[in-house]
């Protein structure tokens, strides 16, 4: 399958360590400005999340009543998307380890979610930021059950993607952590069955605890509301799952984002790791309230490539890292969530089939039968 | 005690299925800081100018704080420009008084010090440890007491005078306070310490430096001749504690002399110099040479260090800084604080240092 020429082909060695040079730049003086207004901000988030959930948690106590069932879950639903975004994933990131606070930091940070902090991070921090877009290395890339990139081998199993793709937006966070225990490798035996089970009992140890507050021990406290605050915890799980997978597939899959081959490691500078990231990440454009609510993952470009830089300094820095772009050439992929997510949707339907990688580059034989339907042409 | 206890653990335990992942305690320091348990906070309600450079700080903390013992000190944390710092600093009050007094003097370039001193106000918050330290009076107290102090070394010094005064004013009839400061402007409570002299026995000897030179072990004994039968507690510059101890060593009893040693923070000069690097958990030693990463000295003196992207994006190598100082090799930022993390891929040795790891 030819592959499909990068976005940076047309850059010299040196206009690369440049970029980079450019890059650690700017994070220096991010770094160096970090301050009591960043804490104040870190700590106003935390206190808005904080007293949502407890608001929202309060009122379902009455869901039985509509009106507190829907301000209720509307409350709950903003909290569990403010923890797992904007608090969650970026403290576990360490972006505010540099407060010395030792209660908002990565190494003792747990969050609302299926999935342990310490194996998140791991899988996470080290494993998808480290080898963005590397095809076999991360993980991200398709979440194993998904073919994602054309030059993925096409499996009869893929035509229902577009559908369980769906289902597992409604269960995102039990699919992540799911997939953190890397059940493949124990299977292809790279890593050992006992540690599988390690992580498996630790992951029950969490989740048990997550599944006995949202359905049984808050909804009990709803009296004759049980069943109606289990349904309202359910509901606000699933809002924060699809809102958090949708975020999250728009960063690394719409049109325009390029993934890699392994052999693009061996040696890779600093430099070109900052490439790497800005190729391979796409941004969402929006309002500060829609930024928040993403984590700043709307600003998936400026995380990706100062992924422990506190998240509220992504917007003043992306003007910048769009103007690197534009200045060496290189795409700055950003767009409004619907057509981003519109573009990812297309891409995990047009992949549901074999091929749909770019047109070979020979000009076809003028009397080569025409295809039925158009092929959609993808970056790959 | 037992019985509430337990049930307050259970009830603990049981809001805590509730408040996961948080802690019951991280939804009350929200509501307020001083509900915290977890980390205890004070709040500053009161100020008191003791002289240009030295104020003390009176500390309300909302929940009963362990008892002190007089002369010990207490880690004071404070956020500047949005990071936590701390220091320690001597425990001024008695262990009864109903607030929490600490005495701090800002030392020339010292940044905590100089704005818990002049910068403060009332009601700012702050963090606040346990008591800790050993520089107390035995129980019973020595019949034959003698303090030697110079500059701030005389806040451990003036609560355990206060806390003598108000319990045992016997122990310091006879006693005997040798304190040196610049001038006599410089020295911190100097109208107590003179009203104590005035009305308990307690012979204060004051040296102003600035006119009769820095104190000496002779210079000791010339003012106090039987300094030898005394139990003596030192607090002060390194300089002169050396000389005392040297002094003790030689001519006297050295376990009758009680040293309080302030430890300064270590230089922030001469960045990522390298050093001897000692991996506190797996009990390795390692020679981390200028510009190395502590985890690439590490692995090759054979330690299992963890490890991820090695580049100061993942967090996955973080170690607790036991001792020492390291410099953030991209930065040039050297952090010394005992208790702060690190990344000792991108971190090098600044001198000596101890890492858990």
């Amino acid at each position: 399958m030819p592959e499909t020429p990068s976005a940076a082909a047309h850059l010299t060695d040196e206009q690369v360590e440049a970029i980079g040079a450019e890059l650690d730049a700017i994070r220096a003086e991010v770094v160096g400005s970090l301050g009591e207004r960043d804490a104040q901000y870190i700590h106003k988030v935390i206190a808005a999340q904080r007293g949502l959930e407890v608001a929202g948690r309060a009122t379902l106590l009455f869901s039985l009543f509509p009106p507190a069932w829907l301000a209720g879950t509307a409350a709950l639903s903003a909290a569990k998307i403010l923890e797992n975004m904007e608090l969650g994933h970026n403290i576990l990131h360490g972006q505010w380890d540099w407060m010395r606070d030792p209660k908002i930091h990565s190494t003792t940070w747990e969050w609302d979610h299926a999935s342990p902090a310490e194996s998140w991070k791991k899988s996470h921090n080290y494993e998808h930021h480290t080898f963005t877009n590397i095809r076999g290395k991360d993980r991200d890339l398709g979440y194993a059950i998904m073919r994602v990139t054309p030059e993925q081998e096409w499996k009869p199993v893929y035509l229902l993607q577009p559908i369980y793709n769906m289902g597992l937006a409604a269960i995102f966070e039990w699919g992540i952590a799911l997939y953190d225990l890397e059940i493949e490798k124990a299977q292809e035996g790279t890593k050992p069955w006992s540690q599988v089970r390690k992580e498996a009992r630790n992951l029950w140890r969490k989740a048990r605890k997550q599944l006995a507050k949202d359905y049984v021990l808050f909804p009990l406290l709803s009296g004759p509301g049980f069943l109606s605050t289990v349904a309202a915890n359910a509901t606000a799980s699933v809002v924060r799952n699809v809102w958090s997978h949708a975020v999250i597939f728009c960063g690394h899959f719409p049109d325009g984002t390029e993934t890699f081959e392994e052999e693009r490691l061996e040696g890779e500078t600093k430099g070109q790791w900052y490439v790497r990231q800005m190729l391979g990440s796409a941004n969402l454009s929006g309002g500060p309230l829609f930024h928040i609510m993403t984590g700043n993952l709307s600003h998936q470009i400026e995380h990706h490539l100062f992924p422990d830089i506190p998240s509220n300094r992504y917007a003043e820095i992306a003007p910048r890292v769009r103007d690197i772009c534009e200045r060496y050439g290189l795409p700055y992929t950003t767009g409004s969530l619907a057509k981003q997510y519109g573009t990812v949707l297309r891409k995990l339907a047009r992949l549901a089939f074999p091929g749909g990688g770019p047109k070979a580059e020979v000009t076809p034989l003028p009397e080569r039968p025409k295809l039925v339907g158009t092929p959609v042409r993808l970056a790959g | 005690m037992g019985v509430l206890g337990d049930i307050g653990r259970r009830v603990h335990g049981a809001a805590a299925w509730f408040t996961q992942p948080l802690l019951p305690d991280d939804l009350l320091g929200t509501l307020n800081p001083l509900w915290s348990t977890s980390e205890p906070h004070a709040r500053v309600v009161g100020l008191r100018r003791e002289t240009a450079d030295t104020t003390t700080l009176l500390l309300h903390t909302a929940r009963a704080r362990t008892p002190h013992r007089a002369g010990q000190f207490v880690g004071i944390g404070t956020r500047l420009d949005g990071v936590w710092q701390w220091r320690t600093y001597s425990v001024t009050s008695r262990p009864d008084d109903p607030r929490l007094a600490v005495t701090v003097t800002a030392v020339p370039g010292g940044t905590v010090s100089g704005a818990l001193a002049h910068r403060t106000p009332v009601g700012a918050l702050l963090r606040i440890g346990p008591p800790a330290g050993e520089f107390v009076l035995p129980d019973p107290v020595p019949e034959k007491l003698l303090f030697v102090t110079a500059g701030s070394g005389i806040t451990p010094v003036m609560g355990i005078l206060r806390e003598l005064a108000a319990t045992c004013p016997d122990a310091l009839d006879g006693a005997v306070v040798v304190h040196c400061d610049h001038t006599p402007a410089d020295l911190v409570f100097g109208s107590e310490l003179r009203r104590l002299a005035a009305t308990t026995g307690l012979r204060l000897v004051e040296r102003h430096t600035a006119a009769e030179g820095r104190l000496s072990p002779d210079a000791l004994a010339d003012v106090v001749p039987d300094w030898a039968a005394r139990q003596t507690w030192a607090c002060g510059p390194a300089g002169l504690l050396d000389a005392l101890a040297g002094h003790w060593d030689r001519y006297g009893d050295s376990d009758a002399l009680h040293i309080e040693r302030f430890v300064p923070p270590t230089p922030a000069t001469d960045t990522g110099s390298g050093g001897r690097v000692v991996f506190t958990t797996s009990g390795i030693t390692a020679d981390a040479g200028p510009g190395v990463p502590l985890m690439v000295a590490g692995e090759s003196a054979g330690a299992l260090l963890p490890n991820g992207c090695r580049m100061g994006i993942c967090h996955t190598c973080v170690g607790k800084l036991r001792s020492g100082g390291v410099c953030d090799l991209r930065t040039g930022e050297v952090h010394d604080t005992p208790g702060q993390t690190v990344r000792t891929c991108v971190s090098g040795a600044a001198g000596d240092v101890e890492i858990e790891l």
